[in-house]
């Protein structure tokens, strides 16, 4: 996918000839590529298969209609909302568990990363038994005027739910791969914790940074179970794409595989332009010499890079 | 005005104290795993000590005890070099150079000035406007230190700022250092006594943790007391209890020699009372397949353990003794490792002093 031609097309830098691409060594024995193209086409059969059985003659008419537009809008914005709640607070998070030390800290990993394992429809009666109107903090909300359940909030606190740790987890690794050496450095240069992580940590950790946030989009845009069971499936408030096709499937086959492709399209595009495999800056600061991987993903390559790019 | 510290870590064995004058450049030499670094890190705030305390100046950087302190690494004042430039890879040159006083709350005007002037000591404002990753070695160095001066740190530590260079590089950076440490503060830990010589006012010499040798460059080299410091000089070095104008050791015997250093104006130690050590460079060492006669010199029976190219010599190693021989010597004796030989030098080539 298009994951795969970003990555060879990140090398280059800014400003520099095209690389030619050189014959290198790589251990990499033949059936695994055997394999790895077993599973690639698992991904790709059905999704073609889900293709031919789109109705092109009427697939505008389809995804046009009032319901279906209502439904896109409504995953758009709250997978929009909920990339943003995972963003601030999945990076808080991330750096908390990258470098702080503290005990309990596996524990609180481990914790952050059930929405992972747990079927979503789980944490959606998680989420109804306490932000419900019965719920532990639901009934005091409740009593304030305030209900959650069943509502365009519950949707994005749904989808934020089971996002949230891909943001973390992608975060984590690369927060603790690019180390804390050039926060050290900065700080015996002057700056204060806060300017470190505005001016350094953010901007190194920026790729993979966007690639968590695009994996929480992605997983936001496609949430069902716990939506479905937090927020119910009411048209315009709480139905999201995801819903809307389950919805259809019963009555209209044909309006639920046009949307069905229209959300991977939505999917692909988003995706496409900017997840990029995460990149670090150069480990070792003796820079210049060879290649440097990192000139490319942080110097903003305007021929390569997705709207979301890697400059901050 | 003076870097006063006390620190000890036990986990890592270490246990220093110094202090560092203002203007004073200080050079940290010292085998691997000496404690070099993690004294670095103690006064650059980027790692606690079990105890132990350091004041710069009138400011204290960190205390423990009754009443504990510690100053965060961004307002300690105190700069930092290591061995990898470390430029933050997604900042231009100059951005680089201008993080500090930016930091320091200066606008992005004076702070570009700032930046500029420093390239301009370093010779590198032609880079300004380039990515770390479009640099060399040295000039990513030579970078660096702008970055560090541009906060005019009362302190500057330099953690073998030479040691990633190639040896192009190398010289340039040396001679640079020269001219920005004049009058300024500094900690430099380096392996090469070049830069002690070079660079340095004072050298302490550490070893597991602990400083075993501290004083003037030129006395320490000149007057090596540890093994390490020998070697750095250059030279082979025998302990022992100074008795006439020769010193009685337990593993080579009586070594004649003459008196130097704290010895010389004071005339003749008295017999047997007073620690020495006696110094000689491998060049003055002759190497005999039998013991010579005649004239009074110090004669060592020892076992070849090692043989290595030094310069246009061939350097003979026998245990703690070196000789430096030529080629051609080399060729005559026929020497390998384990060759049964005799080390001679004469008296006069044999410095005595205290220890």
């Amino acid at each position: 996918m298009p994951v795969l031609a970003h990555h060879s097309a990140g090398q280059s830098g800014p400003g520099r000839r095209k690389a030619v691409k050189r014959w290198e060594y790589q251990a990499v024995p033949r059936w695994v590529f055997a394999l790895a193209a077993a599973g690639a086409l698992f991904i790709l059969l059905p999704l073609l298969g889900m293709v031919a059985k789109v109705n092109w003659g009427n697939f505008i008419p389809l995804i046009t209609s009032d319901s279906s537009r209502a439904a896109l809008l409504l995953s758009l914005r709250t997978a929009a909302a909920s990339t943003g709640l995972c963003i601030v607070f999945g990076v808080p998070l991330a750096l908390v568990l990258a470098r702080a030390r503290f005990t309990g800290q596996r524990i609180l990993r481990a914790l952050i990363l059930l929405p992972l394992v747990v079927p979503p429809v789980v944490g959606g009666l998680a989420l109804l038994y306490t932000f419900g109107r019965e719920g532990l903090i639901g009934k005091s909300l409740s009593l304030a005027g305030i209900n959650i359940a069943f509502s365009t909030t519950a949707v994005v606190m749904a989808q934020a739910f089971v996002a949230l740790p891909f943001l973390v987890l992608s975060l984590e690794g690369t927060l603790r791969t690019a180390g804390q050496r050039y926060e050290a450095v900065a700080a015996t240069l002057g700056a204060r914790p806060s300017t470190v992580l505005r001016r350094i940590t953010l901007p190194l950790v920026l790729p993979g940074l966007v690639s968590g946030a695009v994996l929480a989009f992605a997983r936001s845009l496609g949430e069902f179970g716990a939506t479905l069971t937090f927020a119910g499936s009411l048209q315009g408030v709480t139905r999201t794409l995801p819903l809307e096709i389950y919805l259809q499937r019963e009555t209209d086959p044909d309006a639920a595989v046009a949307l069905s492709f229209l959300l991977i399209a939505v999917a692909v595009v988003v995706v496409g332009l900017t997840y990029r495999t995460p990149k670090l800056p150069a480990p070792r600061g003796a820079s210049g010499r060879g290649l440097n991987v990192d000139a490319g993903s942080s110097a903003g390559v305007p021929a390569d890079t997705g709207p979301d790019g890697a400059r901050p | 005005m003076t870097l006063e510290l006390k620190a000890t870590i036990a986990e890592r064995h270490l246990d220093v104290s110094l202090s560092v004058g203002p203007a004073e450049t200080l050079a940290v030499m010292g085998p691997n795993g000496a404690g070099k670094s993690t004294l670095v890190q103690i006064v650059a705030g980027l790692l606690k000590p079990d105890a132990g305390q350091a004041t710069l100046g009138a400011r204290t950087l960190f205390r423990t005890g009754p009443a504990p302190l510690w100053l965060p690494p961004h307002a300690r004042g105190v700069g930092l070099l290591a061995q990898d430039p470390l430029l933050f890879p997604h900042l231009s040159v100059l951005d680089n150079v201008a993080f500090g006083p930016r930091s320091k709350g200066l606008g992005r005007a004076e702070s570009s000035a700032v930046a500029r002037h420093w390239l301009g000591e370093v010779d590198a404002l032609e880079l300004a406007a380039r990515r770390p990753a479009q640099l060399s070695g040295g000039q990513a160095q030579r970078v660096a230190l702008a970055r560090a001066l541009a906060t005019d740190p009362e302190l500057l530590l330099l953690d073998e700022p030479m040691a990633a260079l190639d040896i192009n590089s190398a010289p340039f950076l040396r001679s640079l250092l020269k001219r920005v440490l004049a009058g300024r503060r500094a900690i430099i830990v380096t392996h090469h006594v070049l830069d002690a010589l070079m660079l340095a006012d004072r050298i302490i010499v550490m070893d597991r943790g602990r400083i075993v040798e501290s004083g003037p460059t030129a006395a320490v080299l000149a007057h090596p007391r540890s093994s390490f410091a020998a070697s750095l000089a250059g030279l082979n070095v025998l302990t022992g209890s100074v008795t006439g104008t020769s010193v009685q050791t337990a593993d080579a015997g009586l070594v004649a020699g003459r008196l130097t250093g704290g010895f010389a104006g004071a005339g003749t130690p008295a017999d047997g009372g007073t620690e020495g050590l006696a110094a000689f460079p491998p060049s003055a060492v002759s190497v005999f397949l039998a013991p010579p006669q005649g004239s009074p010199r110090n004669c060592f029976p020892v076992a070849v353990t090692e043989l290595e190219p030094h310069g246009d010599h061939i350097r003979v190693r026998a245990g703690r003794l070196a000789a430096d021989i030529s080629p051609a010597a080399m060729a005559d004796l026929g020497l390998e490792p384990g060759s049964a030989v005799f080390f001679v030098v004469k008296a006069a080539e044999v410095a005595i002093y205290p220890a």
